[in-house]
């Protein structure tokens, strides 16, 4: 199921022509399609398509209490499940390393990026709070989950609605949208570049995923990064670096504008 | 008195709309989304694949595993992501739903996993499953002696009614209340699954069946229409 030796130094040797087996550039990604209210009983739900990789994403809204060390802000909570529906990688049986890492990173983009205006998420300071949770289904895992889980994060949240709620009664009153989830205009989407022999690429296909030496995602909005994730065990260097941070701040213009489009 | 539906439904009137569509997963060997109003199910099939670990092989037969799982937000309130016990249940309840009809003798040591994904739920979520993971066995090409087709009948107050909503499921408590019959045919018209919870007289559940054999032939046209559709 691995992807062999030889189609591994034949991607190898393409990359270094600068061309990729499905004629794609090194930067460039597979076609994007964002689908969305696919889940009507979320507050948002979208299915992201990059080529043949699918992922859902929804949200829920929930009346909870807040943390003790923001008694004005609303709570985030992002989990991933990788369906073992989507690859026949995935195993039955508790969470992998892979889907809480993807959580986490997603976790991480919409954070630290304060996309989220979690002040307005408060109903009663210190006492009740929206809880925001952002869940991640895969749906086909044909590589860059990451990236495709990202984008489907952030058109959930874009087309999200707060339910009303009851204060006296203390109830959620689902499927009656009050208003829309209060963001701000910030726009963090991942572009995760990936090392293979000398060369980097974006949005690897599952055959060249899996020979990926090197990855690191890079979270930005508008040439801000505000989350970053390296994995695997191969160093990069400076250099490398270097590329990948001009690599996904060019990307995420370019994308931004797809997804923009696609969410009108 | 008789109820009359909230939707303006015949007591005897699939949900609307009913959609069908196979191949909707492609990494998987077969796969199918199956649509009854506002329940969405898909169902992806991988197999037959040597059974892991070799204690759980059968060497007279392949085995049939099937998962069913909701996702956190195809409910108003969010569920915990991961297995549960009514999930673990309605697993079993899907393998014991579709095995009959699956020619997996030849299968020794072998395991045929298929992964049921409720997207969206609104009530009958397990016929739903059950419908599309009969139809991505099928598409995968898994030999099967017949189709299996699935649905809920039930009794709201004292009327009998063809596949429950989420309301007349969950909601509805006027009279005698609620009883939901989920119920699975093969198209030669053998139960291979029937749960019952409420209440309601031998009589009545006669009946019930009756519509629900019925109504499954409707239900089985369509699988099949979609099933024709590969490679068009």
């Amino acid at each position: 199921m691995k992807t062999a030796n030889i189609t591994q130094d034949r991607i190898i040797e393409y990359l270094e022509q600068g061309k990729r087996f499905d004629g794609r550039k090194l930067d460039e990604f597979r076609e994007l399609i964002i689908e969305k209210n696919v889940a009507k009983k979320a507050e948002g739900s979208v299915r992201v398509r990059l080529g043949k990789t699918e992922v859902i994403v929804g949200i829920k809204m929930a009346v909870g209490t807040p943390y003790a060390d923001s008694a004005n802000k609303g709570n985030l909570m992002v989990t991933a499940e990788l369906l073992p529906l989507s690859s026949p990688r995935i195993e039955l049986g508790p969470p992998k390393f892979r889907s809480i890492e993807l959580g986490r990173v997603i976790d991480r983009g919409i954070r630290e990026s304060k996309v989220i205006d979690l002040e307005k998420l408060c109903i009663k300071e210190g006492e009740k709070v929206w809880t925001v949770f952002v869940d991640i289904y895969s749906i086909n895992d044909d590589g860059n989950l990451l990236d495709a889980a990202g984008i489907g994060a952030l058109a959930a949240l874009k087309i999200a609605k707060v339910p009303k709620y009851d204060e006296e009664e203390g109830k959620v009153l689902y499927g009656e949208p009050d208003r829309d989830l209060p963001l701000n205009n910030i726009n963090p989407l991942p572009v995760t570049v990936h090392k293979i022999g000398n060369s980097l690429i974006v949005d690897p296909n599952c055959e060249e995923e899996d020979i990926s030496e090197s990855r690191i995602t890079i979270g930005s909005s508008d040439g801000i990064i505000s989350s970053m994730q390296k994995g695997e065990a191969v160093p990069i260097t400076i250099e490398e670096m270097n590329k990948a941070v001009e690599m996904a701040t060019n990307i995420w213009k370019e994308l931004f504008k797809k997804f923009e489009k696609l969410l009108k | 008195m008789t109820y009359k539906r909230k939707d303006g439904r015949k007591n005897d009137e699939l949900r609307g709309p009913i959609v069908a569509k196979v191949g909707v997963v492609p990494n998987a060997d077969g796969s199918a989304m199956f649509q009854i109003g506002k329940t969405i199910a898909i169902a992806a099939v991988y197999g037959p694949k040597k059974m892991h670990p070799q204690h759980s092989q059968n060497p007279e037969k392949g085995t049939l595993r099937c998962t069913y799982n909701m996702n956190s937000f195809s409910v108003e309130d969010r569920i915990r992501p991961g297995p549960s016990r009514r999930s673990t249940e309605i697993s079993k309840i899907t393998e014991w739903a579709i095995e009959p009809v699956l020619m997996i003798e030849e299968y020794a040591n072998q395991v045929v996993d298929v992964h049921i994904n409720i997207i969206q739920a609104d009530a009958g979520t397990r016929c739903a499953g059950i419908n599309a993971a009969a139809m991505a066995l099928a598409h995968a090409g898994i030999p099967m002696k017949d189709m299996v087709s699935s649905v809920s009948v039930g009794k709201i107050d004292k009327t009998i009614v063809l596949d429950l909503d989420k309301f007349e499921d969950s909601e509805f408590e006027d009279g005698e209340g609620s009883t939901d019959i989920p119920i699975t045919f093969t198209h030669e018209g053998k139960l291979t699954h029937i749960q019952l919870d409420g209440k309601i007289s031998p009589e009545q559940l006669k009946e019930a069946i009756e519509m629900g054999k019925k109504s499954c032939d409707e239900i089985y046209e369509v699988q099949k229409k979609a099933l024709k559709e590969i490679g068009k």
